[in-house]
C-alpha cells in the first residue's frame, strides 16, 4: 500500500506535469505512436484479410502468420530492428506493427469472410456489382469484427507502446525504466498506472464504435446475425 | 523500524529472494562451473575461490585460483554465486577465502553515504569499511566502472582526451541508460564539473550493441560504457578521461579472509599489479568474441605474464 502512496505523491506532484518531460507530454507521445502504429498496420492488414476472406481462402495462412507473429518477443523484434536502423522511434515502431497486424489481419478474414454465401449470393442477384457487394454488403456486415479486431490491437499496442522508450525519448515508458533502474518505484507503479488508464479509455471508446458498428450492420438485429457476430 | 518501512522492506526482500533464486537456477544449470559437489569441510590449507554471477568476474576469480595453485595452494571454486547480497554474508561468514570485487561499487554497497569518487580515496574508504574478518588487498589498475566513450573519429576531430575537451561544442547527444539522465555524473554533472552542455537520448541496453551502433552511426556523439566492455577493445572507440573524478571509481580488487596468509596474499597482489586495464578488456574480449571459457582464459593470461 506503501507504494501506491508513493504513486499517487509522485503523480500529485506538479513538478511532474511540466515541461517537455511532464506527464501530458509524455501521454500525448503515448497516444501518437499507438495511434501511429494502429493506422499503419491497419493499412498493411484490412484489405489483406479482406481479400483473403472474400476469396475464403488462406484461414491456415492467416492462423500461422497470426500465430507466429505473436509469439516473437517483442523486446527481441525492438533490439534487432534497432540494430538495422539505429535507435529512435523506427524500431519499437516496427515492432508494434508485428504486433498489431496479427488481430487487425485475423479481424478483417474472418469478418469479411463470415458473411453468410446466400447474402452476398442474393446480392448479386438484384444485379449488384463485385465493388458494390464488398463496400455496401460485406463490408458493413463484417465491420463489427474487424472493430473488434482492431480493439484487440489498441489493446496491445498502447500497453506494449512502454517499450518505445527503449530506444527514443517518448512515451510513458520513460517512467518505468527509470523509476526501476533508481528503485523510485513509485514513479513506476504512477507509469504503469497512467498505461492503464489509457488501455482502459481506448478499450471503452472501441467498445462504444463496436456497438455502433454492430447497430450498423444490423438495424433490425436478426437472432441468426447477432448470435454470429458475438460468438467471433 | 516502522510498520511502513518493514512492508516495503519485506517487498524488496521479497523481489531479491526471487531473483537470488532466478540466479541460483542459473548458475546450477551453467556449464562452465566446474566446482561440483565441493560440499567438503575446508581441509587444511585449502582456499575458497568465490566470483559473481558475471563472466568478467569469474575470469578474474579464475586467474586467481590458478595463480594460487601455482603456488601450491589447494583451491576450492565457488564461481557464479550471484549478486552481492547473495555472497557478501557468505564472505563475512568466513565460507569464502578470495573474492574478486570492484572498489567504488563495493564501498557503495557497504557505505551508501561514502562520497569518495577518486581512485584512492574509493580504496582508503572501502578498507576503513571492511567488516571484520575481511581485508582487501592491493587494488590492480584494471578497473569496470562507468565512463565515457566517444568514437575514436569524434576524438581526432575535436582533439578530445578528457571529458572537459567536450565543453563548447554544440549539438552534444548522450546516450545511455534512462537513469543517466538522473544521475550525479549525467547531464547535470557535466554541466557543473566539466561545464558541457549534453541532450539526452535515452537507449535503454546498458552499453549493449544498440548504444554502440547509436555512436558509431552518429545518432548520438557521447555514450557511458563500462570500462571493461570488451567493445572497447576494437580500437574504433575512446574512453575519455574523467580528471575531475566525475564517475566513482570502481578498480579490481580481491577481497581475501583470515584464512589468506601473506605468502597467498603476495601472490594474489602479483596478480592485481600484472593486470592493466586493457588486459581486462582484452580478457573479456576473449569470452565474449571466442567464448572460450575462463579457465582457458585465465591460464593463457598467466601463462602470458609469467606467473604460472
Amino acid at each position: 500500500m506503501n507504494l501506491f502512496a508513493d504513486a499517487l505523491a509522485w503523480l500529485a506532484d506538479p513538478s511532474h506535469w511540466q515541461g517537455p518531460g511532464g506527464i501530458p507530454v509524455r501521454i500525448g507521445q503515448h497516444l501518437l505512436l499507438t495511434a501511429l502504429a494502429l493506422v499503419i498496420a491497419s493499412i498493411i492488414a484490412l484489405p489483406a484479410g479482406a481479400l483473403l476472406g472474400r476469396t475464403r481462402s488462406g484461414g491456415a495462412i492467416i492462423g500461422a502468420i497470426a500465430g507466429s507473429a505473436r509469439a516473437l518477443s517483442t523486446i527481441g523484434v525492438l533490439t534487432l530492428v534497432g540494430l538495422w536502423l539505429g535507435i529512435g522511434i523506427g524500431p519499437p515502431l516496427v515492432a508494434l506493427l508485428i504486433l498489431a497486424v496479427p488481430s487487425l489481419l485475423a479481424g478483417a478474414y474472418s469478418g469479411v469472410q463470415s458473411v453468410p454465401g446466400e447474402i452476398t449470393a442474393a446480392s448479386k442477384a438484384i444485379g449488384m456489382s463485385s465493388a458494390q457487394v464488398m463496400w455496401r454488403v460485406e463490408l458493413p456486415l463484417a465491420l463489427p469484427v474487424i472493430v473488434g479486431g482492431a480493439r484487440a490491437a489498441a489493446l496491445q499496442v498502447v500497453a506494449t507502446a512502454t517499450l518505445a522508450a527503449y530506444t527514443a525519448d517518448v512515451g510513458l515508458g520513460r517512467y518505468l525504466f527509470t523509476g526501476l533502474k533508481t528503485q523510485d518505484y513509485g514513479q513506476m507503479l504512477a507509469g504503469s498506472l497512467l498505461v492503464i488508464l489509457l488501455a482502459i479509455i481506448l478499450e471503452l471508446a472501441f467498445a462504444a464504435l463496436q456497438r455502433l458498428a454492430a447497430r450498423h450492420a444490423s438495424p433490425h438485429s436478426t437472432p441468426a446475425l447477432s448470435s454470429r457476430r458475438t460468438s467471433s | 523500524m516502522t510498520k511502513k518501512k518493514l512492508l516495503r522492506f519485506g517487498s524488496v526482500l521479497g523481489i531479491a529472494v526471487l531473483g537470488a533464486g532466478a540466479l541460483a537456477a542459473c548458475s546450477s544449470a551453467d556449464p562452465l562451473d566446474n566446482s561440483g559437489g565441493s560440499e567438503e569441510p575446508d581441509a587444511g590449507g585449502s582456499l575458497v575461490v568465490g566470483s559473481q554471477d558475471y563472466y568478467s568476474n569469474e575470469i578474474i576469480a579464475e586467474i586467481y585460483a590458478q595463480a594460487l595453485e601455482a603456488g601450491g595452494y589447494e583451491v576450492d571454486r565457488q564461481m557464479r554465486i550471484g549478486q552481492r547480497e547473495v555472497y557478501m554474508p557468505e564472505i563475512e561468514g568466513g565460507k569464502i577465502d578470495v573474492f574478486p570485487e570492484y572498489t567504488g561499487n563495493l564501498l557503495q554497497y557497504l557505505d551508501a553515504d561514502a562520497t569518495a569518487t577518486e581512485s584512492q580515496d574509493v580504496y582508503d574508504a572501502l578498507a576503513e569499511a571492511m567488516p571484520d574478518g575481511v581485508r582487501v588487498l592491493e587494488q590492480s589498475e584494471a578497473s569496470d566502472q562507468d565512463s565515457y566513450v566517444v568514437t575514436k573519429e569524434f576524438a581526432e576531430e575535436h582533439d578530445l582526451t578528457s571529458v572537459g575537451d567536450l565543453a563548447g561544442i554544440e549539438g552534444l547527444t548522450l546516450g545511455g541508460n534512462s537513469e543517466l539522465e538522473v544521475r550525479p555524473y549525467g547531464p547535470e554533472g557535466l554541466k557543473s564539473v566539466y561545464g558541457v552542455d549534453v541532450a539526452f537520448t535515452p537507449i535503454e541496453d546498458s552499453g549493449g550493441p544498440l548504444t554502440v551502433k547509436a555512436l558509431t552511426d552518429g545518432q548520438v556523439q557521447l555514450v557511458d560504457l563500462y570500462t571493461a566492455n570488451p567493445v572497447l577493445a576494437g580500437g574504433d572507440l575512446v574512453v575519455l578521461e574523467d580528471p575531475e573524478a566525475l564517475f566513482l571509481a570502481s578498480q579490481v580488487v580481491p577481497l581475501a579472509s583470515d584464512a589468506v596468509d601473506d605468502e597467498a596474499a603476495a601472490i594474489i597482489d602479483e596478480v592485481s599489479a600484472a593486470l592493466t586495464a586493457e588486459d581486462l578488456v582484452a580478457l573479456n574480449a576473449r569470452s565474449v568474441d571466442e567464448e572460450a571459457a575462463a579457465p582457458t582464459i585465465a591460464a593463457d593470461w598467466l601463462a602470458e605474464k609469467d606467473l604460472a
